[in-house]
């Protein structure tokens, strides 16, 4: 039995890997998922298109958590659109908050995600943010009422892993909601890195789509998210020799 | 554990006093519920002393190993797990590494310099039975509050010896001490120092706002010690017997706009691990609710007192003080750590070199008596000292001696706009 | 003209259960949003269309 679980909005997961379904076929995402051990799976929102007779809701299996993204929104109040049509859609309560005003780089705008996440904290959506590392945004969107916090470990999609390796540690080491390390995460061994230094969960997407093998590169996601978090439990051995010892010891002044 | 013998009986007391000090000392039921706060005192809503005390208590030193420590200093975070194996005994056989550590961390955040500044008592007025403290309301000590011109005189002589930073005491008593007398004082002293620090009784977030407006950057408040059970027996009369009251002082200093708060418990007093870590956990847990706040540390020993000089801080010998100041360090590399002339002059040259970053110099702890102890020459009126210190160097003296360790002595460092 | 999805189309007057059924759209796997508001499906049969309404529809695709 697996006890070591995390909580969101009131539910319990005992799997870290957060799994995203865009960029590749709905065929791919059952096995994706299974193969993921995925309780928690994303969704983007989009204009539907007529004559179309399936639904991506039938390729994931029951029991998963879904987690539509307000993706397209460009300020707090589209994404608050966004969420309340997703949470219409009858997939409940989750949403994370992704708003861009820039389409070159697709940075996450800070300022109106804090905006959004507490508007729809008080409509009583579990919001995960998803955000650039910022400390100072992290507190307030503590206080706006965010479920966890989600930071990007690079540019969305970029597959180049944790550039923002000394941010996301601040994150983890100073606030209280669950850190999921987002964006950016492109090989396992990233993936595991981020949860060795404390993270409560990965999410990752293009490095999964883009892999040669999907379902396979699943599997390798979630061996090595597993391992990172067992790591980060055992706690780490010592890396650093911390330089040896000085010939004038600084301690020799103490008398009784 | 050995006890200190604190009860102090003065052939000055009259009968009904000493049979009332009496009953104090001996039957607990004549005295008040300490966890209940007086009439007049506010109350704030606060997780803060519930999620301390809660970690204190669950605190058993001695399951910690030598594993455990070398895991801690092996960490480039030390968390409150590490923290609590470094004030293990099984610590104490690391105390160099520590001391290298807690240097290293040190440096990261202050650079060589040390601060200096120094105390300045203008009342020695208590309403309370602390039964260790020289001040106490039963002690026969000489009484006395400086008026506004005799307070303003200590400044000058203060001023003119060069420091810049100032931190006013009082005895704990609202009725001889308002906060509108020191609040006057606050106004003198922005005249003469950059920096102006208050070590008073505990008082209202509007009473800290008023005193901050009129010129305090920063507050002090001693708990003393985090056992509550061991509070009570130790604070017997006054205001100061309430335990919660006192806890959160220096989050009622914040919300009266304070830029800075102080904590220490007073080693000695009762199990000095459990409370070390208490005083670390009350200041890391404000931090993470009120970051913008400047947070320091002292880490006072128990003293002799006028009229008791027994008293003694125990089994907190040099080694021990060395490793909480080495552990608060490594736990808590952003804060202040003062450590005052309660210290003989080779451990404060040795400290400074690896975790304190402020002194105090050129101290009195008596009322009055600046003048005669920089110049050499008797006071006749002064009032009588808190406690005895051990480190009487002046204000260039201990200049001179910082700089000639190789660290860069700061007065201050405020741009205060 | 009603503004749908991003295109003016000659909905005006029909009510949202006319325009879904004639553009053979998939009821259980959309939500109407109108103006800004989301229609409830209970009102699909009643809510009439009106020339000026912005309206989109949407519904869950693969996202990360």
């Amino acid at each position: 039995m697996n006890n070591d679980t995390f909580k969101i909005g009131g539910k319990e997961f005992t799997s870290r890997f957060i799994l995203g379904s865009g960029k590749y076929s709905m065929e791919l995402i059952k096995a994706a998922v299974e193969n993921a051990g995925a309780q928690i799976i994303t969704l983007a929102v989009r204009r539907t298109n007529t004559k179309k007779n399936e639904s991506i809701l039938d390729y994931i299996p029951k029991g998963v958590t879904l987690l539509p993204n307000t993706s397209g929104a460009r300020d707090a109040k589209e994404a608050v659109r966004i969420a309340r049509m997703a949470r219409e859609l009858g997939c409940g309560d989750f949403v994370k908050v992704e708003i861009m005003k820039d389409s070159k780089y697709l940075l996450p705008d800070n300022v109106e995600t804090v905006k959004a996440t507490e508007m729809l904290a008080k409509e009583g959506f579990v919001v995960l943010p998803y955000m650039y590392p910022d400390l100072y945004t992290a507190r307030d969107l503590v206080n706006a009422g965010a479920a966890a916090v989600m930071p990007l470990a690079s540019p969305i999609g970029s597959n180049k892993g944790l550039a923002t390796r000394e941010f996301i540690q601040i994150l983890i080491d100073e606030i209280d909601l669950p850190i999921i390390v987002d964006a950016g995460i492109g090989r396992p061994s990233q993936a595991c890195e981020a949860m060795e230094m404390g993270a409560a969960a990965v999410m990752a997407n293009t490095a999964i789509a883009t892999a040669g093998d999907i379902p396979a590169m699943a599997a390798a996601f979630k061996s090595a998210i597993e391992a990172g978090r067992s790591a980060h439990l055992a706690g780490l051995g010592r890396v650093l020799e911390r330089g040896a010892a000085a010939s004038d010891p600084l301690t020799g002044f103490l008398r009784d | 554990m050995a006890e200190n013998q604190f009860f102090i009986d003065s052939d000055k007391l009259s009968e009904e006093a000493l049979a009332r000090k009496h009953q104090l000392e001996t039957d607990p039921s004549s005295r008040t519920n300490h966890m209940e706060y007086m009439e007049g005192m506010e109350q704030i809503d606060s997780d803060i002393r519930q999620k301390t005390l809660t970690e204190m208590q669950a605190y058993d030193y001695s399951k910690y190993t030598e594993r455990d420590v070398r895991m801690a200093l092996s960490h480039e975070t030390c968390s409150i797990e590490d923290f609590k194996a470094l004030l293990s005994p099984a610590a104490a056989p690391f105390l160099e590494e520590m001391a290298q550590r807690a240097k290293m961390e040190t440096s990261k955040h202050f650079g060589n310099t040390v601060y200096l500044f120094t105390p300045l008592y203008i009342a020695n007025y208590c309403e309370n039975y602390c039964v260790y403290c020289g001040f106490n309301c039963y002690n026969d000590i000489h009484r006395k509050k400086l008026s506004a011109d005799e307070i303003e005189h200590e400044m000058k002589v203060i001023a003119d010896s060069g420091i810049e930073e100032i931190l006013m005491l009082t005895g704990e008593s609202r009725a001889a001490s308002d906060v509108t007398y020191i609040g006057e004082a606050c106004k003198l002293a922005r005249k003469y120092f950059r920096n102006v620090g208050l070590e008073i009784y505990p008082v209202n977030s509007d009473e800290y706002r008023y005193l901050h407006e009129c010129g305090a950057d920063y507050v002090t408040v001693f708990q003393e010690t985090y056992d509550s059970d061991k509070y009570e027996t130790l604070h017997l009369l006054g205001h100061k017997r309430v335990f919660p009251y006192r806890f959160e002082a220096q989050e009622r200093a914040i919300m009266g706009g304070m830029r800075g708060v102080g904590f220490s418990a007073l080693l000695g007093l009762s199990d000095f691990r459990k409370d070390a870590l208490a005083t670390a956990l009350h200041v890391y847990y404000l931090q993470r609710k009120y970051p913008h706040v400047e947070y320091s540390l002292s880490c006072p020993r128990l003293r002799p007192i006028i009229n008791n000089d027994k008293i003694n801080p125990l089994d907190v010998h040099e080694k021990e003080l060395c490793q909480i100041l080495c552990a608060y360090r490594i736990f808590l590399p952003y804060v202040g750590i003062t450590v005052s002339s309660r210290e003989q002059k080779h451990f404060r040259d040795g400290i400074v070199k690896i975790a304190a970053t402020k002194v105090s110099a050129g101290v009195s702890t008596g009322i009055g008596d600046h003048e005669s102890k920089y110049s050499g020459e008797e006071s006749a009126d002064a009032g009588d000292e808190q406690f005895e210190i051990s480190d009487g160097r002046s204000f260039d003296q201990m200049y001179g001696d910082m700089e000639s360790e190789g660290l860069q002595p700061v007065l201050n460092d405020y741009v205060y706009v | 003209m009603v503004h749908i999805n991003g295109k003016d189309e000659a909905a005006a007057g029909m009510t949202v259960q006319e325009y879904l059924g004639k553009n053979e759209y998939p009821l259980e796997w959309i939500v109407v949003e109108c103006n800004e508001e989301i229609v409830p499906k209970a009102d699909y049969a009643t809510r009439q269309l009106q020339d000026g309404d912005i309206v989109e529809i949407v519904s869950f695709v693969g996202g990360g």
